[in-house]
């Protein structure tokens, strides 16, 4: 470990690749994500990488494709705009089986949205976003030096499956500063890569494509990939469950929001409300087996996130019918405030329905 | 008896039986390609770029790295490459509807760039893959199959000139359009194709040369008419000759 900096979480998200060994950056300006392609416009070219500046996203992704395609650890960041526009690439590069590491520091939408973090990309993220059948390991951080962490995991865990990897932060996230130490690690990238398109010097011709015209043959690749998620989902998912014990209610949150429900529960737990936390750290694969876990002593559930209700369908989905699962979110950069969190707890605890969501539109009487 | 071959495939080529349609343009602007890589002696240090189009597949026809790109990516495609691995040759292959209409902006800046990749335009003036569609290089008049009555430029606009809009860049170091229409044209073409892999390899900058090819099967001519038409309707709308030529390279 080195000694630790105080860094905002978009340049240590810069570091963090630089240091795993990323030499290669293509981006595309959007906020609240600049700090990253800025740092790395800084840095790279002092490592002996390349920062470039594309076009646009779609010109950008389709870079990572292709240095990705030749064997390098490659990196873009964007925010859910860019990422829309990203979607066509990312789909080819789960259809050709390239890794590459992509972050996602997002803002409010849908549209254009807002420049305020929000976590309303959660289904584009773990559920496609581009077409076809295929998966992209999505991590999503609570804190500066598990994002600098999870950026580090993500370039292995990429190039370990041969999948794109996204980091889903989200505005606040990216803007922050806290201490973090950069982890001594060993380079783990396979090198040189024997599928890389690096010229066919004493070896036959490398191809890299994503068509398969022949039904049986793109039928076979689909089941080959559904084969290796399977393996990411059994080997990969991650999560922390803060309380465990005796816990009869737990929230259910990851990121940003998640720091803000670890302050729930230790005040409530004051209060001597038995509460606890689920923080899933993979959002796909999603960490189904944390919900056995709590289970066990867990009798309710409030999903919140920063959003009208995403990650709360793999909840429902995990927890199967065993137990209530309720939901509290706020969009358009609101964050959820810990008294509205608070209220809707004690509500579940009293034996009640929690408040939906929404206040802002009754507040003003309809919409 | 002394038997010499004096003609037979390029190395890099392979047996594999083309699947273009007769009296396609393709398997010349394939072979000229062929040839030239043979004649650098890059087969070992190239990496093509496979568009999405007719030549989707024309890794299928060469024994080299490839890399298949989305439509109207090939530009971005070859930029990661090359940025990764810049002492190869890394070269596209597209159609006019991929690199004039859907890439236009991967091409151009590529270009502004000054990339150094090489782009081999086929600008047939249709969509070939998709059955014969409107292209932003269909010429005023030309029935398509969405432009039934013709192309009309009151409603769908004019025919882009690629090569010279890109000559207009400083990053594009060489840029020629030729045509496949007859034999002194293909040897033409051939010399342009050399040129623009050698401004490549030599380091200048971007380079690209657009192709006059023939798409008989969605133009509804037979191969010889379709290559009369190049010569009579295509190069009075697409001028030839070099737009941009480095002295490095004469």
């Amino acid at each position: 470990m080195g000694d630790p900096m105080l860094m905002k979480g978009n340049e240590a998200v810069g570091e963090a690749a630089i240091r795993a060994g990323c030499r290669y950056f293509f981006g595309y300006p959007i906020t609240p994500q600049n700090e990253i392609p800025e740092y790395m416009s800084r840095r790279l070219p002092a490592v002996g990488g390349v920062f470039l500046q594309a076009e646009s996203e779609l010109a950008a992704i389709n870079m990572v494709y292709g240095a990705a395609g030749a064997g390098a650890r490659v990196m873009t960041s964007s925010s859910g705009p860019g990422i829309s526009l990203k979607s066509e690439g990312i789909s080819y590069i789960a259809g050709a089986e390239l890794p590459c590491v992509i972050v996602n520091m997002v803002r409010a939408g849908p549209g254009l949205g807002g420049i305020q973090p929000a976590q309303s990309d959660y289904f584009q993220a773990t559920k496609g976003g581009g077409h076809g059948d295929y998966r992209v390991v999505v991590l999503g951080p609570g804190s500066v030096q598990e994002l600098a962490d999870l950026v580090m995991d993500a370039f292995d865990i990429a190039d370990r499956y041969r999948n794109p990897v996204m980091i889903m932060g989200d505005g606040i996230l990216g803007q922050m500063m806290e201490p973090v130490e950069f982890k001594e690690r060993p380079l783990s990238s396979p090198d040189p890569k024997p599928w890389a398109t690096t010229g066919a010097k004493g070896r036959k011709p490398n191809i890299i494509t994503s068509i398969h015209i022949d039904p049986e043959v793109l039928d076979r690749h689909n089941w080959h990939l559904q084969e290796k998620y399977r393996e990411i989902v059994e080997r990969e998912a991650r999560f922390e469950i803060v309380d465990a014990g005796d816990s009869e209610i737990f929230l259910v949150a990851y990121g940003t929001t998640a720091r803000i429900c670890r302050g729930v529960v230790e005040k409530l737990r004051e209060r001597g409300l038995k509460i606890g936390l689920v923080r899933p750290i993979t959002l796909w694969p999603f960490p189904a087996r944390a919900f056995d876990e709590v289970c066990r002593t867990g009798r309710a559930f409030l999903t919140v996130e920063m959003s009208t209700g995403q990650m709360v369908e793999d909840v429902r989905l995990a927890v199967a019918g065993r137990r209530p699962v309720y939901f509290y979110g706020r969009t358009g950069g609101a964050l959820p405030s810990p008294k509205a969190i608070m209220e809707r707890v004690l509500q579940i605890a009293d034996g009640r329905e929690p408040d939906p969501p929404g206040e802002s539109i009754r507040k003003q009487g309809g919409a | 008896m002394i038997v010499e071959r004096i003609f037979g495939r390029p190395r890099c080529m392979n047996e594999m039986v083309m699947r273009y349609c007769p009296g396609c343009t393709h398997g010349i602007a394939h072979r000229l390609v062929g040839e030239i890589i043979d004649e650098l002696d890059i087969a070992e240090t190239t990496i093509g770029i496979a568009p999405v189009g007719c030549s989707v597949f024309m890794y299928d026809y060469f024994n080299i790295d490839f890399h298949q790109a989305a439509h109207g990516r090939a530009p971005a495609v070859a930029t990661g490459i090359k940025r990764v691995l810049p002492d190869r040759v890394v070269f596209t292959y597209q159609g006019d509807g991929d690199l004039a209409s859907i890439g236009t902006a991967e091409v151009v800046h590529a270009a502004m760039r000054g990339e150094k990749i090489t782009v081999i335009f086929i600008n047939n003036a249709v969509y070939g893959m998709t059955s014969g569609q409107m292209a932003p290089t269909t010429l005023i008049g030309q029935v398509t199959t969405t432009t039934p009555g013709g192309r009309d430029p009151q409603r769908a606009g004019y025919p882009i000139r690629m090569a010279e809009l890109l000559s207009t860049l400083d990053g594009a170091a060489y840029v020629a359009r030729v045509s496949m229409h007859n034999p002194a044209n293909v040897a033409k073409a051939r010399k342009a194709l050399l040129k623009a892999f050698k401004t490549q390899i030599q380091g200048i900058g971007f380079s690209i040369v657009e192709l006059l090819s023939s798409c008989p099967t969605n133009w509804g001519k037979s191969p010889a008419d379709a290559l009369r038409w190049i010569e009579e309707k295509m190069i009075p709308v697409f001028p030839l000759g070099e737009f941009k030529s480095p002295k490095e390279v004469e």
